[in-house]
């Protein structure tokens, strides 16, 4: 099995198009954080105007641990679709390209294949992330500096002290990557079914953009199906910003406002991408080899 | 010893029949030409050989072991390509080899693969990447992938496509190579008759999903022995006639109209036999070569 997985993970790297995705993503985190250098303190002080009348915030409020969270609210909403790319591609493309009855003629079964790809697919998410995470926090730390982290909510503010933030990055990229994963095992799925690439990408694309909207919409029957729908917890790495307050209405340290949703949140992840990779093997599995 | 034992399969894709109620046998040390037009049932057949493609009914065992329940243990034995061969672009030839043998369960001895790619004459072609060979040249990796893990049976679907005549000869030289010198079981399929005749021990001809004919190679070139088509008013009638002048052993599958493999010096008797019987006989038509009756049988059909 590791020898398939090696075989896979050098495909995939070997495949001049992995690399459009990490090019993407450092793209728009520089041109985000070159943006930010030049004219950050209008942005800075667009976000303060609604409450410089009833607070005085000291220190710098666009540091890089403000910057971090501002690509991440803008780029993970993206970077499924770039995910896509890849994962979606991983069955499909070998049936495209002809190569997959050379892989299933070998002495190893469908499901040991499967896995391998969704393994190699899911490295190459993870790797994602964790270039979209340098970029994002260390070279947003290393260019702004660091200070305390101050949210504006919908309808309050989040003060989170300097030396308590970073751990809640690491949880909030932790939690991004059960959310990515849903998304490779989804195109894994979609790839399962089809003989071209195009196909799966664009139908992953459009189940996320499809289950989003409905995870968005305020009307009675979909809420009912809300809690179940994998978009629903997709963005809930943001609770790891949420965090208590003590009587005197103070934050308190170290502390996570409803990690209750979080557990719920990877649970439905984890199982959703359970349901997507069985489906896939199974569907393989009883495939006829015809390309 | 039988390497491939195929009993009765068919496989169906909802109303076509690719693969008709196929049976043959493929003995050890064996080169079997498999012949057909394009989409004969050739690559069904042979995707069905390698687990690729499930049998609508039938058995397959290779190696005396059904390929359903030791699919793993047959296919490290196995080395095959299918149809065209299809590789990774962005990968060159001795990555193809690296990728392939790690995908055994077996180690692969080093400088298996330079071996493998000098046997096919693409040694100097090694560090180049796929899309840059012609398909001749991606046909001679193709069939390097499938011998680099040195596989007792060997599956080669159209193996000549694309190549050209030194190319061609190259292949037949390797593939009677690999039997008659390294005691390999070939299984080799191609819809050109003068192909196959030059390389193979064994012939099945398959038309429309069904088996012809099938026969030792030298008997069915055989000169001495001719095949003849009958053309009469009643087939069926004159069929009697055949089986009771005891002409039987000589009769082909018949699809349209009667053909006989039959020793020349009896076609005399099998003519005297049908005008005594009063067949309304229109004519006797001798067939030059096995060619003409691959023709015949797959144009009426």
């Amino acid at each position: 099995m590791w020898s398939l997985i090696q075989v896979e993970l050098y495909k995939i790297f070997r495949r001049p198009r992995t690399y459009i995705a990490f090019g993407a993503v450092a793209a728009l985190i520089v041109v985000i954080q070159l943006g930010l250098k030049i004219d950050g303190n209008s942005y800075a002080a667009f976000l303060m105007k609604d409450i410089n009348d009833t607070l005085t915030v000291d220190g710098k409020v666009l540091n890089g641990y403000l910057i971090c969270y501002i690509l991440l609210q803008l780029l993970l909403v993206h970077v499924p679709l770039l995910v896509a790319l890849i994962a979606a591609d991983m069955l499909s493309g070998e049936a495209n390209l002809g190569t997959l009855r050379l892989l299933f003629s070998t002495p190893f079964s469908r499901t040991q294949w499967v896995l391998a790809k969704f393994i190699a697919a899911s490295v190459y998410t993870i790797l994602l992330l964790i270039w979209l995470a340098f970029l994002a926090l260390f070279v947003s730390m290393w260019v702004f500096g660091t200070d305390d982290l101050f949210l504006m909510k919908s309808n309050y503010v989040v003060l989170i002290e300097q030396k308590d933030v970073l751990w809640r990055y690491v949880g909030a990229f932790v939690f991004a990557s059960f959310s990515l994963l849903t998304v490779t095992s989804l195109g894994f799925l979609m790839s399962s079914m089809a003989g071209n690439s195009i196909g799966p990408i664009v139908g992953t694309m459009s189940a996320i953009v499809f289950f989003t909207i409905l995870s968005t919409l305020n009307i009675p029957l979909f809420t009912i199906i809300k809690p179940y729908l994998f978009t629903t917890h997709m963005n809930n790495w943001k609770e790891f910003f949420d965090i208590k307050v003590n009587a005197s209405n103070e934050a308190i340290t170290g502390s996570i406002l409803n990690i209750p949703k979080i557990k719920t949140s990877l649970i439905v992840l984890t199982l959703h991408i359970i349901l997507f990779v069985t489906a896939s093997i199974m569907i393989m599995k009883k495939k006829d080899i015809l390309s | 010893m039988s390497v491939i034992k195929v009993q009765h399969i068919s496989k169906h894709f909802g109303n076509l029949k690719a693969v008709d109620d196929l049976s043959f046998e493929v003995q050890a040390g064996q080169v079997f030409g498999f012949l057909g037009q394009n989409g004969s049932g050739k690559s069904t057949t042979i995707r069905m050989l390698l687990s690729l493609i499930h049998p609508s009914s039938g058995s397959i065992e290779i190696f005396g072991k059904s390929i359903e329940k030791n699919r793993a243990a047959i296919l490290e034995q196995v080395g095959a390509i299918i149809e065209r061969p299809d590789l990774y672009p962005y990968l060159n030839a001795k990555e193809h080899l690296q990728l392939f043998a790690k995908v055994r369960k077996q180690k692969i001895p080093a400088g298996a693969i330079d071996a493998t790619l000098e046997k096919v004459g693409l040694f100097h072609r090694a560090k180049d990447k796929v899309q840059t060979f012609s398909l001749g040249m991606k046909q001679r990796l193709g069939i390097a992938i499938a011998l680099v893990h040195n596989p007792s049976l060997i599956i080669l679907d159209e193996p000549t496509n694309g190549l050209d005549p030194q190319g061609i000869a190259a292949i037949r030289t390797l593939i009677k190579q690999l039997a008659k010198e390294e005691g390999k079981t070939v299984f080799v399929s191609s819809h050109l008759l003068s192909e196959i005749e030059q390389v193979a021990d064994q012939i099945l001809i398959i038309h429309q999903g069904k088996k012809i004919i099938e026969g030792v190679t030298k008997d069915l070139l055989d000169p001495q022995r001719r095949i003849v088509q009958i053309k009469t008013m009643d087939d069926e009638g004159t069929l009697q006639v055949i089986v009771a002048g005891s002409f039987s052993n000589y009769l082909l599958p018949r699809r349209e109209g009667i053909f006989l493999k039959i020793p020349t010096y009896e076609i005399p008797l099998l003519n005297e036999t049908l005008v005594k019987a009063g067949v309304a006989l229109l004519a006797i038509e001798t067939k030059n070569s096995l060619e003409d009756y691959f023709l015949q049988i797959t144009s009426n059909a």
